[in-house]
């Protein structure tokens, strides 16, 4: 029996699924970032009733950090086996030093450390992972915070401000209203305003802000280097990939194989 | 000499350029070219569009290019030439010291050659180390922490093996030690181009200069820290700097947090040639001041003309011992002079 047509919904619930899954570096999606080079789906064999999904990715350079692709990659291989229809999901990073490890281990099931165990046996992945959550939540919170201040409120005010009103408060700017709803997202993960009326801008330690100036030097200085890794990593795929443009509602996908690199690097 | 609008000459000294090969018959290996290639985006990613080059001419440059670029073109007065080894990426190294070197004697009076070594070679780098200064007088080295080497894949400025190298140049006054601490380039967990290293180092060795390229970035946090409690450490403005054209508010951002925590003596400029050509940066430098806001927040810090001044040249003038007014005197009285091709 033949496959049917390929299905532009069950593409758009993949798609979708991929918007979740962040840069960890940059805390921007990888699909904004354009990451994502392909994805097919493969229908059913005949007696099984689960598609295989593949997913092809690339980064803005050969050398980017193992550690952090292989988060995007067990992120996506995760996010995309969440919707029933799906068995698995093989996710393929190409033009990579670590490519051929990081494909086998992501698509095997193995663990970080036993595959780059020479290179560094004490990672800890999960360590990392938290460490990146704080950068996210104190950018995320940064640009709420700002936007409420050009709004008028005052220091003290965003220091006592409940949830409630925070959620209440219609931010017009694009980018203050996108960061609002991530910001409130990952408030809720990390369980640190459970009650509306608990305080919207807490610490990541779920303290209040002391020294409101000493505090916002500190998110400063994490967004400033959030930033720098964020726009030279654009700028650095756009010249390798040769960036197509990216901006339909459900990306394109591109044919970026203008340039092929060879893959022999271990 | 850089002439401001207003006719004042300023002294440049382009604390960060390179002289490398990075064509593909140099090329060891696929990481050859995918750091030569890494460059380049750099280049195209961050220059100003009629300042692009062809990949071709930016792998490989003839010493006239570099000569027109920085000193006819460009507003140097001199110039800082790193040597950068790589060795298990190119045949002949990116840009060993012999190939610097030859292009300081061809256009003399304006280069300063820096050495470079590797700690893990033991005894070979103490020799390597005897041998720069005895052959070409080095002042300085530039320090590549991620540069591999055999099984390894980076070291750590604070290493056994580095302090005695370190020990070494002290012993020889090849005081200014430059070190790539810069953007993410292959970090793994270890992370090569952390900055931790250096509080270390600039504690145990007082009496040499640290110059930290690229400022840390994109660890800023934790260089503008250190820098503030080592007197000895200095911040390199390059790749920093490019920003100012795409990106200038984000610039204003890290020259704010830079005078704010190190103050106006301890930054200096560099154009990181050939990834970017000074000309342009200078002269967007020069015109630059930090948005009023962004200076508000870390406590009114100014752009003035004395402090780019300082940044431009005055600072690496005084680490390398280079007399200001004697040395604009030298260079007046030798005509520049190119080749024709």
């Amino acid at each position: 029996m033949n496959a049917p047509l390929l299905d532009d919904a069950q593409l758009n619930q993949v798609w979708a699924r991929l918007d979740l899954v962040m840069d960890p570096e940059l805390d921007e999606p990888v699909t904004d970032m354009g990451f994502i080079e392909a994805v097919s789906i493969t229908w059913p064999a005949l007696g099984q009733n689960t598609s295989t999904v593949d997913v092809t990715f690339r980064l803005p350079t050969y050398w980017c950090s193992p550690n952090f692709a292989f988060l995007m990659a067990s992120d996506i291989k995760r996010e995309i086996e969440t919707l029933p229809w799906v068995g698995q999901a093989v996710v393929t990073l190409h033009d990579h030093m670590a490519a051929d490890e990081m494909n086998t281990a992501i698509n095997s099931g193995a663990s970080f450390g036993s595959v780059f165990s020479d290179l560094h046996p004490d990672e800890d992945l999960g360590a990392l992972r938290e460490k990146f959550d704080v950068k996210a939540f104190q950018r995320r919170q940064e640009v709420v915070i700002k936007a409420l201040i050009s709004l008028g409120f005052l220091p003290a005010e965003i220091a006592t401000m409940p949830r409630a009103l925070l959620e209440a408060t219609d931010l017009a700017d694009p980018e203050a209203a996108r960061q609002k709803a991530r910001y409130l997202a990952i408030v809720a993960q990390k369980n640190l305003a459970p009650r509306l009326a608990d305080l919207a801008f807490p610490t990541y330690q779920g303290e209040p802000i002391a020294d409101y100036a000493a505090y916002m030097g500190l998110l400063r200085s994490v967004r400033i280097n959030m930033e720098f890794s964020g726009s030279l990593c654009r700028g650095l795929k756009r010249s390798r990939y040769m960036e197509a443009d990216l901006s339909g509602e459900v990306p394109v996908l591109v044919d970026f194989t203008t340039q092929t690199h060879s893959h022999a690097c271990r | 000499m850089y002439i401001t609008p207003e006719g004042k000459e300023i002294f440049v000294l382009d604390g960060h350029t390179h002289f490398w090969d990075g064509s593909p018959e140099n090329q060891k290996n696929i990481h050859g070219k995918q750091f030569i290639d890494c460059f380049y985006a750099y280049h195209t990613g961050l220059s100003p569009k009629e300042e692009l080059w062809e990949k071709s001419k930016f792998e490989k440059y003839s010493a006239d290019d570099l000569y027109n670029d920085l000193f006819i073109d460009g507003p140097d007065d001199m110039a800082i030439l790193n040597s950068t080894y790589l060795s298990d990426f190119y045949k002949t190294g990116f840009n060993n010291i012999e190939r610097n070197m030859s292009v300081a004697k061809k256009y003399p009076n304006r280069f300063i050659v820096n050495g470079a070594f590797d700690p893990r070679d033991g005894v070979k780098a103490l020799e390597y180390i005897h041998y720069m200064k005895e052959t070409y007088d080095i002042k300085g080295v530039k320090m590549y922490t991620a540069e591999w080497n055999g099984e390894s894949k980076g070291w750590k400025l604070n290493d056994p093996a580095a302090y005695k190298c370190f020990e070494l140049c002290d012993k020889l006054g090849i005081k200014n030690i430059h070190v790539h601490k810069g953007p993410t380039i292959r970090p793994l967990n270890m992370d090569a181009f952390d900055v931790h290293d250096v509080d270390y180092a600039a504690t145990d060795f007082a009496n040499l200069n640290w110059i930290i390229e690229h400022c840390g970035l994109p660890r800023l946090d934790d260089f503008c820290w250190i820098a503030t409690q080592e007197s000895n450490v200095y911040g390199g403005l390059a790749v920093a700097l490019p920003f100012i054209h795409s990106r200038p508010r984000y610039f204003g951002e890290i020259i704010a947090e830079l005078l704010f925590w190190l103050g106006p003596e301890k930054i200096l400029f560099g154009s990181d040639y050939a990834i970017w050509t000074p000309k342009w940066l200078v002269e967007k430098l020069w015109a630059f001041q930090i948005p009023e806001d962004i200076s508000a927040e870390r406590g009114g810090v100014q752009l003035t003309d004395e402090i780019k001044e300082k940044i431009l040249g005055l600072n690496a003038a005084r680490l390398y011992n280079i007399d200001v007014a004697a040395k604009k005197k030298e260079l007046a009285a030798s005509p520049m002079s190119i080749a024709a091709e």
